[in-house]
């Protein structure tokens, strides 16, 4: 909540209030949020089964009684897996965002700062991810480094890079010459304290935005990159891979097997994409679409 | 218009300078020995070093990188360790299959979010203003690949109307004589209908999967920017002097609005490229995407390497086309600025 603490500090509380009461589906995407972390945090500990326990006697069983969500090709239950897999995605998704965000913020700072040929080298690095599709780059990156969760982690962190170097290089332009940071330059701080300590507070609003949709796209990435062989291995349990391992039974008529944990993924994505705009419209009302 | 052609291309350089250098960094990167593949599992450690000697891969890292981009420049983008054939001529069998059904997703999408777009800006606050909100977040949300599966249950499994997610053609029909090497095209130039019918109904609910996940962020794109044209002076003027509905919205308002939502389309299609690699892996469609996974699951690198490059590529050219379109939209885009 720093976001709305910095560009509401004198009433914050009704603000908040304000937009969420007028805007209920934000206040739902809280609770869900919520949820999701409360899951990634206490899954393995509230998962009715072990998900890697398989039982071939009770394989591709439908949903029922003691396996609400079935079980799988191996006879796993797939309510356990799916609730632990949160932890998996979700940590995938924190560790490349924050690694995306702490780069990207530093790099796009000190671009939007300085100037010259700072600027001109991190923007020249920045276009040439953004001339790729960025999902395929992160698949060759991946099939490049090799095939671990490790690398599915540093994929997705670069290809998310440029949003970052943008939104920083951006807010700092504008306020570079700004009568706070020329206060703050006579008053002779060094160049990295007012980028730290002066600049940088006010590029976490707009920063903070571009987390919450980016979370979405990183798990969604990570989902993506597991669904067609790379990353998180079998049987390891993760949304992507899970939806993968249901494909083949799908046009057979066992939809239980990828439709559920295909539909916590979605509801994850879903909800941090609904986080993001609660969050700009609590921001900045202006770019409200 | 052609010297704004010559320098916008010019301007493409540096783009395609750092996809060429990205790929070769990925390529040296890649885990395995080049050499040793080539070799083969029973060749000695002398005849390893013969071949990385043939290779080149002893030189430095700069001649090896003027080295690549000569290959490359020839046309020689290596050989597929599984199926022994060069890469380019692969890709080039299956880049058609790939475009024919980004393409047509493409113009689903905006077929159906353009006009989604427009009539949620025209009310907004209305019924489907708000449909619109939910069905452009809802759709960001959706991992193509299970869109695709959940599509592919409903129509194949359940209703029986489409059919089975197996590649491009009925396995009963043969493929058209390749023309363009789009089924659809190809199929009407040999006026053969009963192989255009049949290739519309296995690329409908791959495009339809495809089209779905780009649908959301063009229908925003397309309301906020009509959103903002409706609200200025000159609409205002439009409407008092009396100017029909119709016209204000298509004449005045909606080709004011074009140009960010040609801009989304050139954005989106990086999207569409990536999500081609899964979609084409849910429906066993014989683009240049499946024919990376079936590489990568094979670690066979060079196929990947192309691919990436295939994408990146076809990635700056559409750029280029979106940049050029800007022109004939919007005569006062310049492209020297």
């Amino acid at each position: 909540m720093t976001a709305a603490t910095i560009a509401t500090a004198p009433k914050r509380p009704s603000h908040f209030r304000y937009v969420v009461g007028e805007n209920p589906v934000t206040a739902f995407a809280f609770v869900l949020f919520g949820l999701f972390v409360l899951l990634a945090i206490f899954g393995p500990a509230i998962a009715p089964y072990d998900p890697l326990y398989t039982d071939s006697a009770a394989a591709l069983r439908p949903p029922m009684k003691g396996h609400w969500f079935g079980t799988d090709s191996v006879g796993r239950d797939i309510l356990s897996r799916v609730v632990v897999a949160a932890r998996m995605d979700f940590g995938i998704a924190l560790a490349a965002v924050a690694l995306s965000f702490a780069i990207g913020s530093a790099l796009g700072s000190c671009a939007g700062y300085f100037g010259g040929w700072t600027d001109r080298i991190v923007s020249r690095g920045s276009d040439t991810i953004m001339a790729f599709p960025l999902f395929v780059l992160a698949m060759g990156i991946v099939a490049a480094l090799g095939n671990t969760v490790g690398n599915i982690v540093l994929a997705t962190a670069i290809i998310n890079l440029p949003f970052y170097i943008r939104v920083a290089r951006a807010e700092v332009n504008v306020r570079r010459n700004a009568g706070f940071v020329e206060a703050a330059r006579l008053s002779g701080n060094t160049n990295a304290r007012i980028l730290l300590r002066h600049l940088f507070p006010n590029i976490l609003p707009p920063t903070m935005v571009q987390v919450s949709l980016n979370m979405g796209w990183a798990i969604l990435n990570a989902a993506g990159l597991s669904f067609i062989g790379l990353g998180v291995r079998p049987p390891q349990a993760e949304w992507g891979i899970m939806v993968a391992e249901g494909a083949q039974y799908i046009v057979s008529g066992e939809w239980w097997v990828a439709l559920f944990p295909g539909a916590v993924l979605m509801l994850a994505v879903f909800c941090f994409n609904l986080l993001g705009d609660g969050l700009r419209d609590l921001i900045d009302p202006r770019r409200r679409t | 218009m052609l010297a704004t052609i010559a320098k916008r291309l010019f301007a493409a350089i540096p783009s395609v300078i750092g996809v060429i250098v990205v790929t070769f960094v990925l390529t040296r990167a890649l885990p395995g020995d080049p050499a040793a593949y080539f070799a083969g599992p029973a060749a000695t450690t002398e005849a390893i070093e013969q071949v990385r000697e043939k290779l080149g891969l002893n030189a430095s890292l700069p001649k090896q990188f003027v080295r690549y981009v000569v290959d490359l420049a020839h046309g020689d983008w290596g050989q597929s360790h599984s199926t022994g054939q060069p890469v380019l001529t692969e890709l080039a069998q299956r880049l058609p299959a790939s475009l024919e059904l980004t393409l047509c997703a493409l113009a689903i999408a905006a077929l159906v979010a353009v006009p989604l777009g427009i009539v949620a800006a025209t009310r907004p606050g209305s019924w489907i203003d708000h449909t619109c909100r939910i069905v452009t977040t809802a759709g960001v949300s959706l991992p193509t690949f299970f869109t695709g599966l959940l599509l592919a249950y409903i129509f194949y499994f359940l209703l029986g109307w489409a059919p089975a997610p197996l590649g491009r053609l009925d396995p009963y029909l043969t493929a058209p004589p390749p023309v363009t090497g789009f089924y659809l095209i190809d199929s009407l130039i040999a006026g053969d209908w009963e192989v255009f019918v049949s290739s519309a109904k296995q690329l409908a609910l791959p495009a339809v999967t495809m089209g779905l996940f780009v649908m959301a962020p063009l229908a925003r794109m397309t309301r906020a920017a009509m959103l903002g044209v409706l609200t200025s002076d000159f609409i205002r003027t439009a409407r008092a002097s009396g100017l029909a509905k119709g016209t204000i919205l298509y004449r005045y308002a909606f080709r004011n609005a074009l140009l960010p939502v040609v801009t989304t389309m050139g954005m989106v299609f990086s999207f569409m490229l990536g999500s081609n690699v899964l979609v084409e892996k849910v429906f066993a469609w014989p683009g240049i995407g499946s024919y990376a996974i079936e590489a990568l699951t094979a670690s066979d690198y060079a196929p990947v390497q192309g691919f990436v490059l295939t994408m990146a590529v076809l990635y700056v050219l559409l750029n280029l086309a979106v940049d050029l379109t800007y022109t004939l939209i919007d005569p006062r885009v310049s492209l020297d600025g």
